[in-house]
């Protein structure tokens, strides 16, 4: 074995992401075009995905992606989101 | 030592929170730097503040795959679609420019093609595709330089511009598809879409026939309709049923032979067969499919343990293999390879996959999905999957055609930086 792996060995991020919210920043990010998730309030993040899912917002992809997270599943990431660093 | 040792040993530690932190943390060896090699290593580097990260890619430099087609339309350069590993280092990972040519699972130990063993306690591989040379009678390495199949972006995408622009106007371009699973679903498509585009602009008199070894593709419905409007005189495709499928290739007289007829080509692009890269078979992760079974909760190999497989490579069930999978991917193993390291246990994740192809330059189409983990394997989440809608207007695709453009920029800074 390299190292003793200790708890202290691994300093897990606090706020880990919870299911799904990893995958956001393949398009959302400092160099996108798109909205910047990172410290966007809560509120926000769940009415664009409320209205992506209901159709009317206007959406590319959004209306689809909504619709594969529940509203829990939803406001948890956009929780984790509202905290994160851009 | 064996998987479950391993567990004691970290339960042990877990157990013991008042041992002083070690100088270096557990050690994650990462191998391949693509999209999802780069992103991998980077996520364990946020998720793991003193892992100790170590990226093993033979080249310098990555040349990625998403938007080659514009180079091969002669719209985009090469150069666009390079990255280096700057970033990396600097993010504190170690970078080593080698082969990989052993792994020893029980030792959990890697073998650079210097000689030189590295330990790890967890590896994780992202070696994209293999060509599966042989695998379609005729086409063999030798034959990729008659017949490119820039099917892994560099000199092969550069092979194939040059034969396009060497073509006399009035030539006829033929391309072949493979049956799934192979790189980049929807790819053959939007290749065959630029080539048209490009034909129809340099070279309107000629002739584009696309060999398919399927009936049903990907964005099948929104590729169609583009061809049936941009392109009615210029791209023909042959489906499985047509008689599409090419059973081998002649490459000293460019000739397709499928059981029915043969197709002689001025420019010939084989997309061939596809397997997992090479290491996965030296490391014992493929089965006899050639590719890389994996649990779908953590990207662990099924057969063997402490091996993770992300990417092109694993069988990611409904996941298609692309690079926004890989970069989806890279981010759920980082995480799930961050928990078992301390002896947690990972959640179980949602991946989301994105894909954007091109009709024409500045007419983008996409589909996109979430996907759950659903009896062992990636399914979508019902509801989520689908593509853009089909009778959208210009505006519409041309949205999407920058959305594409939006995303590379963003993908690429993300897993390269």
């Amino acid at each position: 074995m390299i190292a003793r792996l200790t708890l202290a060995a691994v300093l897990l991020c606090a706020a880990a992401p919870p299911p799904g919210a990893s995958s956001c920043s393949g398009c959302h990010g400092p160099a996108a075009q798109l909205p910047v998730l990172a410290g966007r309030p809560v509120a926000d993040t769940v009415a664009a995905m409320d209205a992506f899912r209901a159709g009317t917002r206007p959406a590319t992809v959004m209306d689809r992606i909504a619709k594969g997270f529940t509203p829990a599943e939803t406001q948890a990431i956009a929780a984790w989101w509202a905290e994160a660093t851009p | 030592m064996t998987a479950l040792t391993r567990r004691a040993v970290v339960a042990t530690g877990l157990a013991a929170p008042f041992v002083a932190r070690a100088e270096t943390g557990p050690g994650v060896i990462v191998v391949g730097g693509g999209f999802g090699g780069a992103s991998v290593a980077r996520a364990l580097r946020r998720y793991g503040e003193n892992m100790d990260i170590t990226l093993v890619e033979p080249n310098e430099t990555f040349i990625a795959c998403p938007f080659s087609n514009l180079v091969v339309a002669g719209v985009r350069t090469i150069d666009s679609q390079q990255f280096g590993y700057k970033q990396l280092v600097a993010d504190g990972i170690r970078v080593i420019h080698a082969a990989v040519i052993g792994v020893d699972p029980t030792r959990r130990r890697v073998t650079l093609a210097s000689g030189e063993s590295r330990p790890y306690d967890r590896l994780i591989l992202s070696p994209g595709i293999d060509i599966a040379w042989g695998a379609l009678p005729g086409y063999d390495e030798a034959a990729s330089t008659r017949m490119p199949h820039a099917w892994k972006a560099g000199a092969q995408t550069l092979l194939l511009r040059k034969q396009l622009e060497a073509m006399p106007d009035g030539g006829t371009v033929v391309m072949s598809v493979p049956p799934n699973p192979y790189r980049c679903p929807p790819g053959p498509y939007e290749r065959a879409s630029l080539i048209a585009w490009y034909l129809r602009g340099a070279k309107p008199k000629s002739k584009l026939i696309v060999l398919d070894s399927k009936d049903a593709f990907s964005k099948q419905k929104l590729f169609q309709a583009g061809w049936a409007r941009m392109y009615p005189n210029i791209l023909k495709w042959v489906s499985q049923s047509d008689g599409g499928t090419v059973t081998g290739v002649e490459p000293a007289t460019l000739t397709f032979r499928t059981d029915f007829e043969s197709y002689k080509a001025d420019v010939a692009n084989v997309i061939p067969p596809q397997k997992a890269g090479h290491i996965a078979a030296v490391a014992g992760v493929a089965d006899k499919t050639g590719w890389c079974p994996v649990d779908p909760i953590t990207f662990e190999s099924r057969l063997i343990p402490g091996i993770h497989v992300i990417g092109d490579a694993a069988i990611a069930g409904a996941m298609p293999k692309s690079a926004f999978a890989a970069n989806a991917q890279a981010k759920v193993c980082a995480l799930a390879v961050a928990r078992l390291l301390v002896g947690a246990t990972p959640d179980e994740p949602r991946l989301i996959n994105t894909c954007y192809s091109l009709v024409a330059q500045g007419y983008g189409i996409s589909v996109g999905a979430v996907y759950r983990p659903v009896n062992g394997l990636l399914a979508e989440v019902p509801g989520s999957a689908g593509t853009s809608p089909l009778d959208a207007p210009d505006q519409f695709r041309y949205q999407e055609a920058q959305n594409a453009d939006a995303w590379f920029d963003r993908i690429t800074h993300e897993a390269f930086g």
